[in-house]
């Protein structure tokens, strides 16, 4: 089956070790992940993950339902690009001399809607969004002009139809809302504490 | 929802007196409150504080003290197989715990209820390396159904009953709790034990979907050549009759996966043998015959569809499962039932014609004859002077009658046992099926037994199997299980040995093991024993073993290089089946 692009979007509870159980559904089939971003969801104490790979949509179908077995996946879903409106940030940090030199550069920047985010006598700091391939675009271009350092985040998608779970999200956190995750308070203490 | 059997009762549920508890004790109380009458464990340094707590527990509690972490959990296994409960393993940190990984990934693919306990290093340690601490919920992740981590005592109650509730429910599995010494000890108010009954994110079984039954059986009922074949989820779902009334109303031609073994008696008139790589030459050749596949708790093992792409696939595949991702994982289905079969099975059932397939049936008949002329009757009745492991099984049904729980271990000799074996009720059979665990079969014996002990419990193990969990003698030493072990002894690894000879040219590479004597070895560990290598002493010497009040070693000589067949080789379909 030919590979695409597939973006996965999965519901969780908030629990510590979620990010290993998910990645190992993938892991297990020597699939790669291309991007992975976990955040919080519209609703409290519920996490978001959004996944990028690209693979046949029979494995992705299987992979999401192995996903959704998961004791604490609450749902996942899948999607192509057509179905999603997404993003990446990247990050780029540019040697102050050329910016102000090359006349082309700040053109550049412009043309790619980069921001400036810090300015130092020594570099500058631009920061812009986008798909992948006006970010790489830029990248490219930059790095003919000495680019020092570059950094792209992960895909954040939004899918188009999604009303539907939302309304299901909201109704979950009413009934039973999420208990407080306890990490590891002791960590502090090792001092006080006897050990054998 | 298949919540499994619980001996508690609702008074129990309700001791709500507010009272200071250790963590150790709140496990404890947890236990009894579940029901849990036996547990299979090991003690060490991070777990100390709960067998402390567990002296004071002795007369509600049973501890079996294992030889290995694995044999622990092995046994736990044996102990949910046979007798439908959670199975429950303790053990310390660190190396306890990652002795328990293979008992995990055997019961997280052959579905077993088992709740695992393990100590953990003080909160304060984790993540310094330090003595016997291991990442024990990140190395378990994968072959658990659940786990988590407590640091802090007065999560233990409900993680605990969240642990049963999980590892019970739906398709069931096994759960790990690793809690940190300094929750052990810690003093908290306890405020009584609340069985669970739902989690938030899990759902165990999905909504029965009427349209889909209807669906199916439409499709049964327009079927000419329909041919059930059936897996755990039957026993697990404990659907046993709801599933005999489905086929003996459709009159259907039924076969079972290895895990399916004993849902079924062996007997039944539709019962027409198992499936897959070393199964029935009628299911195999049948299954490309068929035109409708009623699939039901069972998951399309590699081993039981041969060659995926030359699999049924003249057939429309009704596929009914508790877990959803199942359905359509390796063979695609035409109409998918999921949920419970306890619940799907009664709603098929209903709306099926009462049907005859008489002629159809014979069909299996008539290929089961000619298995018996090639195969069959050559292993259970030999010419020759050596045994044949199949005419062992044979006398052993004579004697048992079919009513023993027959566990076994891996390889050539568990192929024989489970094609010959007989079996008249359900939770019968105890093997390794997904995994193929070699040394599965002595430790889980034990718990079998413990799960059932008014039965005749007889583990039937090879040369190689047995020397791997071999220790586990100790505990039927110091405890007293009365298991009845039956070595079929080849003197090679036999299974590998039978590739080797069919696809490696004969190149024996290392299958070629010694034993020790393991009639003296059983007496070292004061178990009585004895070896055979005459066919003229096979049935005294079975009796004497079946009789004998305790547990027993059988080692029973058998022909070296013999084959099991039939056999569906590797890469090929299983209407290829091979009968020599």
């Amino acid at each position: 089956m030919e590979k695409q692009e597939f973006t996965i979007t999965i519901y969780t509870e908030n629990s510590i070790g979620m990010i290993g159980r998910i990645s190992n559904i993938f892991s297990r089939r020597k699939i790669n992940i291309e991007s992975l971003n976990t955040s919080p969801s519209e609703v409290e104490g519920i996490h978001r993950f959004t996944i990028l790979i690209a693979e046949g949509e029979e494995v992705v179908r299987k992979l999401c339902r192995q996903i959704e077995k998961q004791v604490e996946v609450l749902k996942a879903y899948f999607n192509t690009n057509e179905e999603l409106i997404w993003q990446e940030q990247a990050l780029y940090k540019v040697p102050a001399d050329v910016v102000n030199e090359k006349v082309y550069v700040e053109r550049l920047l412009r043309q790619y809607g980069a921001n400036v985010v810090v300015i130092r006598p020594d570099y500058i700091v631009f920061e812009t969004a986008g798909h992948r391939e006006e970010i790489d675009r830029l990248t490219q271009e930059l790095t003919k002009y000495g680019l020092i350092e570059f950094v792209r985040g992960a895909r954040i998608a939004i899918i188009k139809d999604s009303a539907g779970f939302h309304t299901k999200l909201k109704q979950f956190e009413r009934e039973e809302p999420a208990p407080d995750i306890v990490e590891n308070e002791f960590l502090d203490q090792q001092d006080k504490v006897f050990t054998m | 929802m298949s919540t499994l059997e619980k001996t508690e009762t609702k008074e129990n549920q309700k001791t709500t007196v507010a009272s200071q508890l250790t963590g150790s004790q709140a496990v404890l109380e947890a236990l009894t409150h579940e029901g849990v009458d036996t547990v299979f464990g090991y003690p060490g340094g991070a777990i100390m504080p709960i067998y402390d707590a567990l002296y004071d527990y002795n007369d509600r509690l049973k501890h079996i003290l294992v030889r290995h972490e694995q044999g622990g959990i092995h046994a736990a296994q044996g102990y949910a197989r046979t007798s439908g409960r959670v199975g429950v393993a303790f053990a310390t940190s660190g190396p306890g715990a990652t002795n328990l990984v293979t008992g995990l990934a055997d019961a997280m693919i052959d579905s077993n209820p088992i709740v695992c306990i393990t100590g953990q290093v003080f909160a304060s340690l984790l993540g310094t390396d330090a003595f016997q601490e291991t990442d024990v919920v990140n190395i378990t992740s994968p072959v658990t159904k659940w786990n988590y981590q407590v640091t802090d005592a007065t999560e233990i109650p409900s993680v605990l009953a969240k642990a049963f509730y999980i590892a019970s429910t739906g398709r069931p599995g096994p759960v790990l709790i690793d809690i940190t010494k300094n929750a052990q000890l810690q003093l908290f108010d306890y405020k009584g034990y609340k069985a669970c009954d739902h989690v938030r994110s899990y759902r165990p079984a999905p909504i029965v979907r009427k349209e889909y039954v209807e669906e199916a059986a439409k499709v049964i009922n327009a079927a000419k050549k329909p041919f059930v074949v059936f897996g755990q989820g039957i026993i697990l779902g404990k659907a046993e009759q709801e599933f005999k009334n489905f086929i003996e109303k459709g009159g259907f031609p039924a076969a079972t996966t290895v895990m399916g073994l004993s849902a079924l008696e062996t007997d039944h008139p539709l019962h027409v043998g198992m499936l897959g790589m070393h199964g029935n030459y009628a299911p195999n050749v049948m299954t490309n015959e068929c035109d409708v596949l009623i699939a039901i708790g069972m998951r399309f093992d590699d081993r039981v569809t041969g060659r995926l792409d030359k699999y049924a696939k003249q057939a429309k595949v009704i596929h009914l499962d508790i877990d959803p991702a199942e359905i359509d994982k390796n063979v695609k289905s035409t109409v998918p039932v999921w949920g419970d079969c306890k619940e799907t099975l009664p709603l098929l059932t209903e709306m099926i014609d009462k049907g005859n397939h008489s002629e159809w049936v014979q069909q299996f008949r008539e290929l089961e004859k000619e298995e018996i002329k090639e195969v069959i009757q050559d292993e259970l009745n030999p010419k020759g002077d050596v045994m044949t492991m199949g005419e062992v099984i044979k006398v052993l049904n004579d004697l048992t009658g079919g009513d023993a729980v027959i566990v076994t271990d891996v390889g050539q000799h568990q192929m024989v046992t489970c094609r010959y074996a007989k079996f008249n009720s359900s939770k019968s059979n105890v093997t390794s099926g997904g995994l193929g665990t070699m040394g599965f079969g002595l430790p889980a014996a034990i718990g079998a037994w413990y799960g059932a002990p008014h039965r005749d419990v007889v583990a039937i193990i090879g040369d190689g199997g047995i020397q791997m969990t071999i220790q586990e003698l100790g505990t039927i030493m110091q405890f007293g299980a009365k298991v009845k072990i039956l070595i079929l002894n080849n003197e090679f690894l036999g299974m590998v040995r039978q590739w080797q000879q069919l696809f490696h040219d004969k190149r024996y590479s290392f299958v070629n093991i010694t034993s020790p004597d393991f009639v003296a070895v059983a007496k070292g560990y004061y178990i009585d024993g004895n070896k055979i290598s005459e066919r003229k002493d096979l049935r005294g010497a079975l009796e004497t073993m079946l009789n004998h009040d305790g547990s027993y070693l059988l080692e029973v000589m058998v022909g070296k290089e013999n084959n099991v067949f039939p056999m569906v080789a590797q890469g090929t379909s299983v209407s290829e089946i091979r009968l020599k």
